[in-house]
């Protein structure tokens, strides 16, 4: 068995509200495995039956093999890094730590040598003593994640640990989170709502929406290759049209967006099917158009500097503002407002999903 | 009148009500009838100063057991609040739903509305000899004959758990209000058992909480007159029946402020060593609940 947990149609109804809906995944060993979607979609849900803080309505879940739905909160291994964190205010680091090895009634000096040991992991080897409300808040996160990686947990989950944190301590504690993750070498499951973190730290990410998921893939091929209209739309920036299947063309299908516009998109579906098409703005090009290219004329709207993610916002003649990536190189004589530009992008850089699913 | 002394008169005047509060009726009396204590009848209208009042005090044994019975009994009413306290403090902050909050607050502060007099008198029908219970256990045949429930300590312990429980569940149902649940969570969630989560997650959180109840009981309870007499008659042996007699029946003030100074010290010393004892300060208790 690979498989550090496993979750089979899971389900879980508040009432007549279904907050996960047949939900099934399975996480290989060592991974780090994210659950993103917007608030309310059901991930918390799922993440608390994981724990074991709710029941689930049926399905099972796995963890190493054996199912753990007998088990409560406390008899499983399954640790949690809380969104506030939950550190004890009633107890100093080093309390807090050895918290868990107490109830697990392991031997005193054994307590000492396993604390003083996170705590050099986590890179934190002098705050033992320290009381809870003398730490920064990456410290926290880290005396947090030390808590129950004392425990050597089959699964960790962490429930948007890094939100309360200013954005500035949010880049770093990422690229950190990762770094602990291949440290310990542990599954790490992560919820969240900011697809920057899910995308940047994950070798897996679930997207979900409404109870179910909608796509499970590794970061590139959910921004890529998404699945459904909503991953389009929820991963990463898109510009996005409504519009009607012509016909087939090429490798793909014309849609006619209204306004005497038509596109080239890659997919297929019957003539008449109402779709909507995205488009990331990094696949626009504003220079010469390659043959059978999709084009659109406008003007620059305005030019929003942002470093290398620098985007530019040409005004479509109906008006429709469309997003373009531009790193502008410094120089003079780059794009000025009011300019006439003429835009491109490859067909098969056009995704298409019909809307009534 | 610059900003400054705009700013202290208003301060003044928020304090006023305060001061004069403080000091009219709690500094002043407490001066008057230390006064009073520390003065000895010599002849009629003659007094000197002197210790004799607290002399005789310690001559009497009836005197100090009495005091000594009053703390021991106040401290038993205490525990026994708390314990019964608790779980309904508990239940009220973190079990129930936030509609049924509200009902069982209510519920809790029904008995408030009736007077201290009544709910006594309450007591004493349901457990005189002709009472209620009595009358239930001779109908159903588990009591030969009339039996008398009222006039024993267990009786006066159960009558002031019942007034004073109120005043022990509101400052922990506070203190537990403010604790996030994902604490209790994270108890269960590290391995704890349900009595290592309460034992050492939510009873040092609600600490505060505790601690301000506990003294607010015992307090009252030892300060209280109208439940022990009345529901332990002539074998309560309550202090504050002592001090009432001196001053009502006796006539002897002298003798009554110096038993009322005593109460205060000897109360105000068992808070202090329950403090000691269980670690708490005032400041990081009171001050917090």
């Amino acid at each position: 068995m690979t498989n550090d947990l496993e979750c089979e149609r899971l389900t879980k109804r508040f009432g007549p509200f279904t907050a996960v809906d047949g939900v099934s995944f399975e996480i290989p060993r060592g991974s780090f495995f994210s659950i993103l979607g917007p608030s309310g979609c059901g991930k918390t849900t799922l993440m608390r039956m994981i724990a074991g803080f709710e029941q689930p309505a049926s399905g099972d879940i796995r963890i190493k093999g054996r199912s753990v739905l007998d088990l409560p909160p406390n008899r499983r291994n399954v640790k949690m890094v809380f969104q506030h964190l939950a550190l004890f205010p009633m107890m100093n680091v080093g309390e807090n730590i050895a918290y868990g090895l107490r109830c697990a009634g392991v031997a005193r000096n054994e307590i000492e040598r396993r604390v003083k040991d996170v705590l050099a992991r986590v890179g934190l080897p002098d705050v033992a003593g320290k009381e809870v409300a003398q730490l920064s808040g990456g410290q926290k996160q880290r005396i947090a994640i030390a808590r129950c990686m004392v425990l050597e947990p089959d699964v960790l989950l962490l429930d948007e640990p890094l939100g309360a944190l200013d954005l500035k301590l949010r880049e770093r504690m990422k690229i950190e989170l990762k770094l602990l993750q291949h440290q310990f070498a542990t599954t790490f499951v992560y919820i969240t709502h900011d697809q920057s973190e899910a995308l940047v730290m994950s070798d897996r990410v679930a997207v979900m929406n409404a109870g179910r998921f909608e796509q499970i893939g590794t970061p590139q091929q959910l921004y890529h290759n998404p699945a459904s209209a909503f991953v389009a739309g929820f991963v990463g920036d898109s510009n996005r049209w409504a519009g009607r299947v012509v016909g087939p063309e090429g490798q793909g299908v014309r849609v006619d967006i209204g306004d005497g516009l038509s596109f080239v998109a890659a997919g297929s579906a019957p003539a008449g099917t109402a779709v909507d098409i995205f488009v990331r703005p990094e696949a626009i090009s504003l220079a010469a158009a390659m043959p059978g290219a999709n084009r659109l004329d406008g003007m620059v709207d305005s030019l929003l500097f942002n470093g290398a993610a620098s985007r530019v916002l040409v005004r479509l003649a109906d008006g429709q503002l469309v997003e373009v990536a531009h790193v502008p190189d410094g120089r003079e004589g780059g794009l000025e407002v009011g300019a006439p530009v003429a835009l491109s992008w490859s067909p098969d850089q056009t995704r298409c999903f019909s809307r009534a699913a | 009148m610059g900003n400054r002394d705009a700013a202290r008169l208003s301060l003044f005047l928020l304090l006023a009500p305060l001061v004069l509060w403080i000091g009219l009726l709690i500094i002043l009396p407490h001066l008057g009838i230390g006064y009073l204590s520390l003065r000895e009848k010599v002849a009629p209208r003659v007094y000197q100063f002197s210790f004799a009042n607290y002399v005789d005090f310690m001559r009497e044994p009836i005197y100090w057991n009495t005091l000594l019975r009053t703390a021991v009994m106040s401290v038993l009413v205490t525990v026994m609040t708390l314990v019964v306290g608790f779980p309904i403090a508990y239940y009220i902050a973190k079990v129930a739903g936030r509609r049924s909050r509200a009902a069982l607050f209510l519920l809790c502060l029904v008995p408030l509305w009736v007077s201290d007099l009544v709910r006594a008198f309450g007591w004493i029908v349901l457990l005189r000899e002709t009472g209620l219970i009595s009358g239930f256990l001779q109908w159903s045949g588990l009591a030969r004959g009339p039996v008398e429930l009222l006039y024993n300590d267990a009786t006066v312990v159960v009558g002031l758990v019942y007034t004073v429980v109120l005043f022990m569940i509101v400052p922990i149902v506070s203190t537990l209000d403010g604790m996030d649940n994902s604490l209790i969570e994270a108890g269960y969630n590290l391995g704890g058992s349900r009595w290592t989560v309460l034992r050492r997650i939510v009873i040092p959180y609600a600490m505060p909480g505790i601690v301000a109840g506990c003294i607010i009981v015992f307090m009252l309870t030892a300060g209280s007159y109208l439940t022990p007499i009345l529901l332990g008659g002539k074998n309560s042996m309550w202090f504050t029946e002592q001090i009432y007699e001196q001053f009502i029946t006796r006539y002897n003030w002298e003798s009554g402020s110096t038993f009322g100074i005593l109460l205060l010290a000897f109360t105000s010393f068992v808070v202090w060593a329950g403090l000691r004892l269980s670690g708490q300060s005032l400041a990081t208790t009171v001050a917090k609940g």
